[in-house]
């Protein structure tokens, strides 16, 4: 078995032209040593026979050999549903259209349901803990901080860099102070604070959800009569709704501080000119615009991970998929949002 | 056990989208019962469980819980009689995030007027019952498989429940693990007065605990034989049913 199976074709092929043959039989006296690869020969050619009416004679086959082809063939095969050929082109097309279709309903459904937990929240009726809270806030916020600042300074500094080369041509380089506040503070910071909080804060829902669907912790949340979305989607909802604002606020300055450091180090801008500069080009719209753009990432981050989290199935690979399914679904959710929303306040002229 | 009616179930048929799994289930559970469902992998006892507590809609028939048909009665009064069962599940299913304390406590807070200190006082009685005092600050993850199932069987019994649901109590458990836990079960059945239903394939807990049962088979795909499971181990005319239960020897 460790260099190749032996094949059955030369038997196939003996048996074409030698048509009168009515019995097969097996003769392994000089066989020393034997391994599953005969089996599985012996197993295709008693097939073989079987198919073209042969009688088969074991006789001469080794006892432990007959034994295994005789548990081989205990129990009959089964007709299980499932094709071990790969499914065709059509037939994936089809599976994933159906899965979309599936899936929509499953979303608004789960959109209802976090609905109806945000108005039990108003009323004061919300099952959760407050512990839990607090402990997500730190996890979202808080100890996100680290990767906001590289990322957003590292944006901030690509960001000045390529608008001073264009703009030093015109000796327009305190420009840059605009072109980094405004791109920050309305775009940018929202956006790039969007895709961590997706990879970061979005798969960790997912997996800590689907983790707790597998080991049936929600399924015990459901038979005490707690609900699962009030007791472990509403707090991660809020959690996100707290902190997406402001670490976009924190990146939009974290970009600025760096935009700033290319432009006094690197293009000789004066800091006062350009702290001035950028004091005369933002305005609280600019804010709050990226402000609203954060918050809605925040609570679609929070929708895709924790409903591909409760849609997990019920082993380890499921969580994986989860995890995956929660990113690439709120990435998508924050581009389109992001695109959406630009058009919106430009044509509000915000 | 006082013969008296507790849970009927009545035609019930379970299926997963077309792909039924069991039909036409007509038993009933008396209170103060050890019930047993058993029947060989794969034939639906998880799955008939899952029903029983409330976690799948039949897809045809009754499950009747004293007076109250639990499917046709409105959302709050499914709540009401769920906060009436305590469940095993088969992996324990206890929240990892939280100590075992503050699991058993979950249940007490949320149903009871109770103060934090009554309800942390409880959480530690039902942690002693099942032999976990001293545990009550360690988290699932810090303690053995057959800890989790007992600290799960704490939170089950946390709001004194009518009815205890046990999946695969033995599932992975050591002989004497579950054997301790096989007594453990019949002692909160006496002391609390409660009706048990237990889900097992464990032919020494069967017979160790069961006084009822029914088998689930899955060719037939019903049930083919129903009472208690040593008189079937020893005089049920099924001859399948008189296999499983004496482990292939008929």
């Amino acid at each position: 078995m460790r260099e190749r199976l032996p094949a059955s074709d030369v038997v196939t092929k003996y048996l074409a032209e030698h048509p009168g043959i009515e019995r097969v039989v097996f003769h392994a006296e000089g066989l020393t040593a034997w391994d599953s690869g005969l089996i599985n020969f012996l197993r295709n050619v008693i097939a073989l026979c079987g198919e073209q009416g042969l009688a088969v004679d074991q006789g001469g086959l080794p006892e432990g050999a007959r034994r295994l082809l005789r548990l081989a063939s205990a129990v009959p095969e089964q007709v299980t549903g499932r094709h071990a050929e790969p499914p065709s082109l059509l037939h994936h097309v089809g599976q994933v259209t159906l899965e979309l279709l599936h899936g929509a309903p499953a979303m608004i459904r789960f959109i209802g349901e976090i609905s109806l937990a945000v108005g039990r929240l108003l009323r004061g009726k919300a099952q959760f803990r407050r512990s839990d809270l607090a402990l997500l806030v730190q996890e979202t916020g808080p100890q996100a901080l680290p990767i906001v600042s590289l990322i957003s300074f590292l944006v901030g500094l690509i960001l000045a860099y390529m608008g001073a080369v264009q703009l030093a041509q015109f000796g327009a380089q305190i420009y840059i102070a605009d072109l980094v506040g405004i791109g920050m503070s309305r775009e940018i910071g929202a956006l790039m604070t969007g895709i961590i909080l997706a990879g970061r804060t979005g798969a960790a829902f997912a997996a800590q959800l689907g983790t707790m669907q597998v080991n049936e912790e929600i399924d015990a949340y459901r038979t005490l009569g707690i609900s699962p979305i009030d007791f472990l989607v509403l707090p991660r909802m809020l959690a996100l709704i707290l902190m997406a604002p402001l670490l976009t606020l924190y990146a939009s300055v974290v970009g600025m501080a760096a935009g700033m450091l290319v432009a006094v180090t690197a293009f000789n801008v004066d800091m006062n000119e350009y702290y001035q500069q950028t004091l005369y080009a933002l305005s609280i719209p600019h804010f709050l615009v990226g402000l609203s753009k954060g918050l809605v990432y925040g609570i679609l981050i929070a929708i895709a991970g924790c409903l591909r989290g409760m849609q997990c199935g019920r082993s380890a690979s499921a969580v994986g998929e989860a995890t995956t399914s929660a990113v690439v679904t709120s990435i998508v959710f924050i581009v389109v949002s992001a695109s959406l929303m630009t058009i919106l306040y430009q044509k509000l002229g915000i | 056990m006082s013969g008296e009616t507790h849970i009927r179930v009545k035609d019930l048929t379970m299926a997963y989208g077309d792909f039924v799994i069991q039909r036409d289930l007509d038993f009933t559970i008396r209170r103060g019962d050890v019930f047993i469902i058993m029947g060989g992998s794969g034939c639906g006892k998880s799955t008939l469980l899952k029903h029983l507590i409330g976690l799948m809609v039949p897809a045809k028939g009754e499950i009747w819980f004293d007076d109250i048909d639990f499917w046709q009665a409105p959302p709050h009064r499914q709540e009401m009689l769920k906060r009436r069962f305590g469940v095993l599940f088969q992996s324990g299913a206890l929240w990892s995030s939280m100590t075992l304390q503050e699991n058993v406590a979950l249940p007490l807070q949320e149903y009871t007027e109770l103060s934090k200190r009554e309800v942390n006082e409880i959480a530690s009685l039902k942690l002693a019952l099942v032999g976990l005092a001293g545990f009550e600050q360690f988290y699932p993850a810090e303690i053995s498989g057959g800890m989790r199932k007992r600290a799960s069987l704490a939170r089950a019994i946390a709001l004194d429940p009518e009815v205890l649901f046990f999946d695969e109590p033995s599932a992975g458990l050591d002989p004497i693990s579950s054997q301790r836990l096989d007594e453990l079960i019949l002692e909160i059945r006496d002391s609390l007065g409660a009706t048990v239903v237990v889900v097992t394939h464990e032919l020494a807990s069967i017979f160790t605990i069961g006084n009822d049962s029914v088998f689930l088979d899955n060719e037939s795909r019903t049930i083919i034989a129903r009472g208690d499971p040593k008189m079937l181990r020893d005089s049920s005319e099924n001859i399948k049913v008189r296999a499983f239960l004496n482990r292939g020897k008929v």
